[in-house]
């Protein structure tokens, strides 16, 4: 028999608190947060007695008072409320940031291809076209769109130079044909409802090329089922066509784009065309050579291959960049503020300058941009998540 | 019967030509002799019409009589030579920190340099930096003043002796006291430059090209710190920073800098004491600090993510305190990899340095440009152009320069290949 063991005395060697790595890691965050809290309330203290002493209103209550100022380009009566402006300059930030989201994908992919091509002039005048806007301020872009171009190359209304009575440019404006008679929403329902009954149809016909093996003709059926609701919602709406032509003084029928808006789009999408010429140069090639190879040995036209095998997997690598690019686009439209385009920059400007509160107006205009941020990304982030590589 | 093989003929021992070359690289299928006349035409009319505007129609006399006012603003005559002697000062500075790196990497025996004769040396520097070299000389040709040609050979002479000075009194050794006060007088002489051109000229008063160089570079310093803090509480495992950190970088980096800038023109009084209201041109370096500093903190979180997770656990095995680990041991490497991304942003920087013109009422270099084409002797005659194009120029010399730089840096340093 053994003698029992003693229980050895466990030494009372609590960790003290103040040697507690939990108590000292929250004592320290108390500390910063405090710190923070203080700065930002001694702001805002600041902040609220400054106002009160200079009669300056904190809330929002100026988004009820008339604007006092036209929107050209806009059905805005000047009695309308500040509210209404927001609304207008909301849609027009969104207007000028969507097509030139487009329009620069475009250009950016197309160079980003051309800087790659075998041909020794397509990829020497991609390379220069990069390096050069690249490195160039967005801000002497536009100014040089807008002062260089817009308001010295293009000519006055009276000369205006009309090409073929399709498209009209002069300095009061751009006019190119557009439909009318038809309310935009139907049009857009018909768009809608053709695109999904392609995407539909693609998808089956995929699904059914992928079981049974034969040809797919997505795009085929697809386009043809496209082409067919257009037919019928045009013959059903019946719109017109109309032509721009000038009209005394400015541009009558057609659609008559806005110089600043054409100066500020054109800035925008040569500017970030530029960026996203190297993501997509870098991107593809960083796709393995073999993939493009295996696509030779395949008998693939040098299209097929770019389209079908080297592209969609550069595109997976480059949406997160490519994502970045496109909210930096929406941040850099706050420019056309500077070339009289009516963006919510601009609207914000004007009202602070009739005499609405400064901080709660720049507030608002921050929260919408971060917002048109936020919902961005948030769509980057499903394309990410949709095209990622899925490994095992 | 017999076969006979086909003689072998000899490998072809010429060079290729140009008419191959030509085959190969521009008329390889019909679809490519397409694009290379079509493109061939353009690239020919945009040379031609770029050729003609530049030599023969621009009026560059615009541009020359506002030299000083494009690159310096209002700055008086009287005190240039505060300009002068200060520009001389930070050259010798730039040329001891470029002579202490070479001297650190001479004796670390990692330097390319001592490979290369005096004469590939020249070469290589001439070849980086041809184009400062270039502009700067076109600057001089464009002055009418004899200040400018002395000051330029002085700045370079004092380069060359900074140089010299680095290489050869370098102290490499960190902690000791020598090299303690090496790092303090380095620190020292940028900020005592910087306190003798005030008390010349005020801040409120830079202008020009000096406002776009000195706001960006003042920009990416002071925000630096505020990026590092930033990042660490973002990648922290204590909430509440990291709660605060995340909603500061989120938050600035959803919004456009030229609404910060207004925002900031119109109501930066209403948060601070009417004592403490800044000049416009605190006021553009405020809001670039406050911006930059969301940027900054990524970069540096993408930094502090490349360090390999062994590091800060070789360093807990060492029994370092967490605030040794993170300074002695991953930051020092973090801080190294992100080098040439923070050339990127403060390249960025410095192109937007322009919107602080507008948004403020600042006379930078492209508001100067606006400006002089309302002189009384210019106006109405469209020479924007001309002053575009000059600020153009300026603004792609600087930044071009500094990514080749930094790619070149980003080679050197294997950052991703290590």
């Amino acid at each position: 028999m053994t003698a029992p063991v003693a229980e050895a005395p466990v030494p009372e060697t609590k960790t003290p608190f103040y040697r507690n790595v939990k108590v000292l890691s929250w004592a320290f965050q108390v500390v910063v947060f405090f710190i923070v809290l203080t700065v930002l309330l001694w702001l805002w203290g600041n902040y609220l007695t400054n106002t009160r002493e200079s009669g300056i209103p904190t809330n929002f209550d100026f988004l009820n008072n008339p604007a006092s100022f036209a929107i050209p380009g806009a059905d805005f009566e000047t009695t309308e409320s500040v509210r209404n402006a927001y609304v207008i300059g909301l849609l027009n930030t969104i207007r000028v940031s969507a097509v030139g989201i487009i329009l620069t994908t475009i250009l950016g992919i197309l160079i980003g291809i051309g800087r790659l091509s075998k041909n020794w002039i397509v990829s020497k005048l991609s390379t220069v076209y990069v390096e050069v806007i690249r490195n160039l301020p967005l801000l002497v872009i536009m100014t040089f769109t807008f002062l260089g171009v817009v308001l010295q190359v293009l000519p006055r209304i009276e000369n205006a130079w009309d090409i073929g009575g399709l498209a009209i440019f002069s300095n009061r404006g751009i006019g190119v044909p557009w439909y009318a008679d038809v309310s935009g929403l139907s049009l857009m329902a018909v768009l809608g409802i053709g695109l999904a009954g392609w995407w539909l149809l693609a998808r089956w016909r995929h699904s059914v090329s992928d079981e049974t093996g034969e040809p797919s003709h997505a795009g085929l059926i697809g386009g043809g089922f496209f082409l067919l609701v257009l037919v019928i919602g045009w013959t059903l709406l019946g719109p017109t066509i109309t032509l721009p032509e000038v009209d005394g003084k400015q541009i009558a029928g057609g659609l008559r784009v806005d110089p600043s808006y054409f100066a500020v789009l054109v800035a925008l999408v040569i500017y970030t065309a530029s960026h996203i010429a190297e993501i997509v140069r870098g991107s593809i090639q960083a796709v393995p050579k073999g993939q493009g190879e295996a696509g030779t040995a395949l008998a693939l036209s040098g299209f097929q291959r770019m389209s079908l095998i080297i592209l969609p997997q550069a595109m997976r690598i480059a949406i997160p960049p490519l994502g970045n690019q496109y909210l930096s686009l929406i941040k850099n439209s706050s420019l056309g503020a500077a070339f009289a385009y009516f963006e919510l920059t601009n609207v914000t400007q004007i009202t602070v300058g009739n005499g609405s509160p400064a901080v709660p107006a720049f507030a608002l205009a921050l929260v919408f941009y971060v917002a048109l941020s936020l919902i961005t990304s948030f769509f980057v982030n499903v394309a990410n998540r949709r095209f990622k590589l899925v490994e095992r | 019967m017999t076969v006979t093989a086909a003689p072998n003929r000899p490998a072809s021992t010429k060079k290729p030509g140009a008419g191959r070359w030509i085959r190969r690289n521009l008329f390889r299928t019909p679809f490519d002799s397409l694009l290379t006349i079509g493109f061939g035409a353009i690239s020919l009319y945009v040379v031609f019409r770029v050729f003609t505007f530049v030599f023969v129609n621009a009026r560059w006399e615009i541009i020359q009589v506002n030299l000083k006012l494009l690159l310096v603003g209002r700055w008086p005559a009287d005190d240039m030579a505060v300009l002068a002697v200060s520009l001389v000062v930070i050259g010798l500075w730039g040329g001891v920190i470029a002579g202490l790196i070479a001297g650190g990497q001479i004796r670390a025996g990692t330097s390319t340099i001592e490979e290369m004769t005096a004469a590939q040396r020249v070469s290589d520097l001439v070849r980086r930096f041809a184009l400062i070299i270039a502009t700067v000389l076109l600057l001089l040709l464009l002055t009418d003043t004899s200040g400018p040609w002395l000051t330029a050979p002085l700045i370079f002479v004092a380069s060359l002796i900074g140089y010299w000075i680095g290489k050869v009194f370098g102290v490499r050794d960190l902690g000791t006291l020598a090299s303690r006060i090496e790092i303090l007088v380095l620190i020292a002489i940028p900020i005592g430059v910087f306190f003798y051109m005030t008390s010349a000229v005020p801040l409120a008063d830079w202008e020009g090209f000096m406002f776009n160089v000195t706001s960006a570079a003042a920009g990416i310093v002071l925000s630096f710190p505020i990026g590092v803090l930033l990042a660490l509480g973002r990648r922290s495992k204590l909430p509440l920073l990291k709660s605060v950190s995340i909603v500061y970088i989120e938050f600035v980096r959803g919004s456009p800098l030229f609404v910060l800038l207004l925002l900031a023109n119109v109501s930066l009084e209403f948060f601070v004491p009417a004592a403490l209201a800044p000049s416009k041109v605190v006021r553009a370096i405020v809001t670039f600090t406050v911006f930059t500093a969301a940027y900054i903190a990524e970069i540096v979180r993408g930094g502090l993510q490349s360090v390999p997770r062994g590091q800060e656990e070789a360093a807990k095995a060492l029994g370092l305190t967490p605030a040794k680990q993170m300074f002695l041991i991953v930051l020092p490497q973090a801080l190294r990899n992100i080098i040439p991304a923070q050339i990127g942003q403060f390249i960025s920087l410095f192109k937007d340095t322009t919107l602080a013109g507008v948004a403020l009422g600042i006379l930078d270099l492209l508001n100067g440009a606006g400006a002089i084409t309302q002189q009384a002797d210019f106006r109405g005659q469209g020479l924007i152009i001309e002053a575009l194009v000059f600020v153009a120029f300026l603004f792609w010399v600087g930044s071009f320069t500094m990514s080749r730089e930094s790619q070149r840096l980003e080679t050197k340093l294997g950052v991703g290949t290590r």
